[in-house]
């Protein structure tokens, strides 16, 4: 091989591994970036009253940035999705999976591709147009914008990343299980319910845990239809009330802050709690599914 | 069961449905070609298409070759081990990393810091990094399922390993590498937490004409005429957001015929 | 050492021991490959055969985690030298996969793969180059009207044949044949013998078969590969002319595997 030729084969090789590597650069860039702007507001900022704050007052003078009421916010949204998401979500997987003839299988597989690629913007509008007017009348409610709407849109976005991770674990459940069971004279439905269901159930949990991530890491849905009020939810009831998520404050304040000034901070620090929590989330859900995948 | 996956489609459809009925009407060719006019309450969605249109652009410039070559890396050059599971791990982590954080790391490092400023550029170039799982995945999928006898006739014939990837494998992978493209191009089209800072702009009364300009993009301005302009007519809501919807049901629809097309065309 | 020996000698492998991540595959083998010869290599699955022939272009490398001792030379240089350069030794020493392996492009496009890396490019060269490796391969009656053709297109014995007329268009020195004809049928592989023996005129030939009479055909010499059981490494039992190994073994073992009392 002549000089050249070998200098070309160790540069592209080189550019390939520059850009394998640069996922992972992406990643620690992103949070090292937050991490440095969130650094700043904790110069001037307890990090212990940012965290377990319960006012989000950033405009005042001093501005207040507690953002308990943020996280309770998201985490009550999604909750809402997720209680919506996993029966729909699992009971789909199931029916696809196990149920569903041949046909029908060919048109709700697409459907929830095409589910998955709608826009987030788009179901916004759908809830902030259709749903937020049905629910304040059907529920006599001062406001539509509630954490219940938000939830019911964000759960038909977690809805397509349940169903088909789901779906691929329970195809994956061997089918000397079935067999087993069947041959033993339980009915079908005694099968699915005892031994498919639980045999895929590490990559269900896989699913749900990706499903939350879903959720809590959504901005649209949540800026357009939840209200934005940045209270406490205190009580049950909180669910009929306007609250405000993670995303939905950085959305909605970003573009009004002053460049490097304590808000801005701020939302940067609270951008590096959204990035831990989602991290969080989605290295459960990899472990589980990488446990499960060689436990196959 | 079926219960419980009709709770969960029927609304699906309906919504897709209503999206159709309502938004239907508003489309007309002057409504896809038009400046807005009016305050936006009039006209068309003209530069919204053209500025979502240079963004996809963008993304697939920045996404593609660096996904299609880290995905190269993994298959055809990495020791499977410790670094190529840090990297899988990296990836399924970047896909999980919520939109609006890429809008507020595009708007640290590309508008301010690299002084890019709200425009084209910072707007593709987050949107490029939000999209690199998707392509990265699907290009790892597409040169995996090119077989490896190919790989060693090529080496035995005394090819080098990079001329074995890009006049045999490269070639064979194609399809998957386009439809990951056209699944990234659809994602990209529809978002817009990531592009709300970095270039999005609520009016512009010119189009783009260079990549450090603002552009207005079809999904900015759905979420803008739907919370921010009090009486603004609800056609031209559906209108916009049935548009938006069917720009992202295309890719997403090409992307599967191309995928179903190239798996019945496949002979090895 | 006297040198002008040892160039006598095509090939040669001087106390090889080959490990696959911790597990030794082969041990002690000594094997002398006579230029210009058919060279066959027998013996029971598992025993090292195809090991032993992809040490000759160190295309194991291309699998996984392995580990050379000893001195593989090629031409009396050692070809595991740190200044050997791999992708050059593969275009001296080539190889016929057990299954057709042609690429997914034409069968001009198949051919002229090999000279088109080498940065040969001209249209009358390589349409010179394909020709002649075509005619050398026994293909280029049947394919010369459709040489734009899908090499997928072509049954399985003409689908061998181009991936050795393939191979032939790079002009390698040795060429190596991994069960070549496994996948064929009688007719197909009564083709591809008879192009390896007018082959050796100009190149060493060296292939691995399973099949005795194949090896009995077309060899000069003939070398036995043994695993004592599983887990243990092969060993090389016996080599020497392919009469004498299939007459007269000095060995039981290869006595008793030629007969068919083996197992």
């Amino acid at each position: 091989m002549k000089k050249a030729q070998k200098f070309k084969e160790k540069l592209i090789g080189k550019i390939i591994l520059a850009c394998g590597v640069l996922s992972i650069a992406v990643v620690v860039l992103i949070f090292a970036y937050l991490l440095r702007d969130a650094f700043l507001l904790f110069g001037s900022y307890s990090p212990i009253d940012f965290l377990t704050g319960r006012n989000w007052y950033p405009i005042s003078d001093p501005p207040v940035f507690g953002i308990l009421p943020l996280v309770l916010g998201s985490l009550l949204v999604t909750a809402v999705a997720i209680v919506i998401a996993i029966p729909m979500g699992i009971g789909t997987a199931v029916y696809i999976a196990e149920v569903a003839p041949v046909w029908l299988k060919e048109i709700l597989k697409p459907l929830m591709e095409i589910v998955a690629a709608i826009p987030s913007v788009v179901l916004a509008f759908i809830g902030l147009t259709l749903l937020a007017p049905y629910l304040q009348d059907l529920l006599h409610l001062n406001t539509g914008l509630t954490a219940l709407t938000g939830g019911i849109m964000l759960a038909f976005m977690a809805l397509p990343t349940i169903v088909s991770i789901a779906e691929d674990a329970i195809n994956a459940v061997p089918r000397s299980y079935r067999e087993g069971s069947l041959a033993m004279g339980a009915t079908r439905w005694q099968t699915t319910r005892r031994v498919v269901v639980p045999a895929a159930m590490s990559g269900i949990s896989a699913s749900v845990m990706l499903g939350i991530g879903r959720a809590i890491g959504e901005t649209m849905v949540v800026l357009m239809v939840t209200g934005n009020a940045a209270v406490m939810p205190t009580s049950v009831d909180s669910v009929l009330k306007p609250v405000r998520t993670l995303t939905g404050t950085i959305a909605q304040e970003m573009g009004e802050t002053v460049f490097q000034s304590p808000h801005y901070f701020a939302l940067f620090a609270v951008g590096l709690v959204l990035f831990v929590i989602t991290f969080a989330v989605n290295l459960v859900a990899d472990l589980i599914l990488h446990r499960f995948r060689e436990g196959e | 069961m079926a219960l419980l996956t009709a709770i969960a489609v029927a609304p699906v459809i309906a919504i897709i449905v209503f999206l159709f009925i309502k938004g239907a009407p508003a489309i007309t060719p002057e409504f896809l070609t038009a400046m807005p006019k009016n305050g936006m309450k009039a006209g068309g969605i003209f530069p919204a298409i053209v500025g979502t249109f240079y963004l996809v652009l963008g993304t697939i410039v920045f996404a593609v070759p660096v996904g299609t070559l880290a995905a190269v890396y993994l298959t055809e050059y990495a020791t499977q081990g410790r670094l190529t599971r840090l990297i899988r791990l990296a990836i399924a982590n970047m896909a999980g990393v919520p939109s609006v954080v890429y809008g507020l790391f595009g708007l640290g490092l590309f508008v301010l810091l690299l002084q890019f400023g709200t425009s084209l550029l910072s707007g593709s170039l987050t949107l490029g990094l939000l999209v690199l799982p998707v392509v990265i995945t699907a290009a790892e999928e597409a040169l995996l399922a090119v077989p490896q006898s190919f790989r060693q006739a090529s080496l035995a014939l005394g090819a080098t390993r990079w001329q074995t990837i890009r006049r045999v494998v490269l070639p064979n992978a194609i399809p998957g590498i386009i439809t990951g493209t056209v699944l990234a191009v659809g994602r990209a089209a529809g978002e817009t937490a990531a592009i709300m800072f970095t270039v999005a702009a609520f009016f512009l009364p010119n189009l783009p004409d260079s990549p450090f300009s603002q552009a207005m993009a079809l999904p900015y301005h759905l979420y803008t005429i739907s919370t921010q302009v009090p009486g603004m007519p609800d056609e031209i809501k559906w209108g916009t957001a049935l548009v938006l919807l069917l720009l992202v049901l295309m890719f997403t629809l090409t992307a599967a015929v191309v995928r179903a097309r190239f798996r019945r065309k496949r002979r090895w | 050492m006297v040198i002008t020996t040892e160039l006598q000698k095509k090939a040669q492998l001087q106390g090889v021991n080959f490990y696959y991540g911790g597990f030794k595959a082969l041990e002690d083998i000594n094997l002398d490959i006579e230029p210009n010869q058919v060279t066959a290599l027998i013996g029971p699955s598992g025993c090292g055969k195809s090991t032993v022939l992809r040490l000759l272009n160190r295309m194991h490398e291309v699998i996984g985690k392995t580990r050379v001792e000893g001195r593989v030379m090629l031409d009396g240089q050692d070809i595991y030298a740190s200044d050997i350069d791999v992708v050059e030794l593969r275009s001296r020493v080539g190889e016929i996969f057990q299954k057709p392996n042609p690429f997914p492009k034409s069968i001009y496009d198949n051919v002229a793969y090999g000279p088109r890396i080498q940065g040969r490019k001209s249209r009358d060269e390589l349409d010179g180059i394909v020709e002649r490796a075509l005619k050398q391969a026994a293909l280029w009656k049947e394919v010369k009207n459709k040489l734009k053709q899908s090499a997928l297109e072509l049954s399985g014995g003409q689908q061998q044949r181009l991936c050795i007329a393939r191979t032939l268009a790079v002009e390698p020195e040795v060429i190596l044949m991994d069960e070549p004809c496994s996948a064929l049928d009688p007719v197909a592989t009564q083709q591809i013998e008879d192009t390896m023996d007018r082959l050796k005129e100009s190149y060493t030939i060296i292939i691995v078969t399973h099949n005795m009479q194949q090896a009995a055909r077309v060899s000069q010499y003939t070398g036995f590969m043994l695993i004592t059981e599983t887990g243990e490494p092969g060993r090389l039992v016996e080599y020497g002319p392919t009469g004498k190994i299939f007459t007269m073994p000095d060995r039981k073992e290869t006595e008793n595997y030629i007969t068919g009392r083996f197992g």
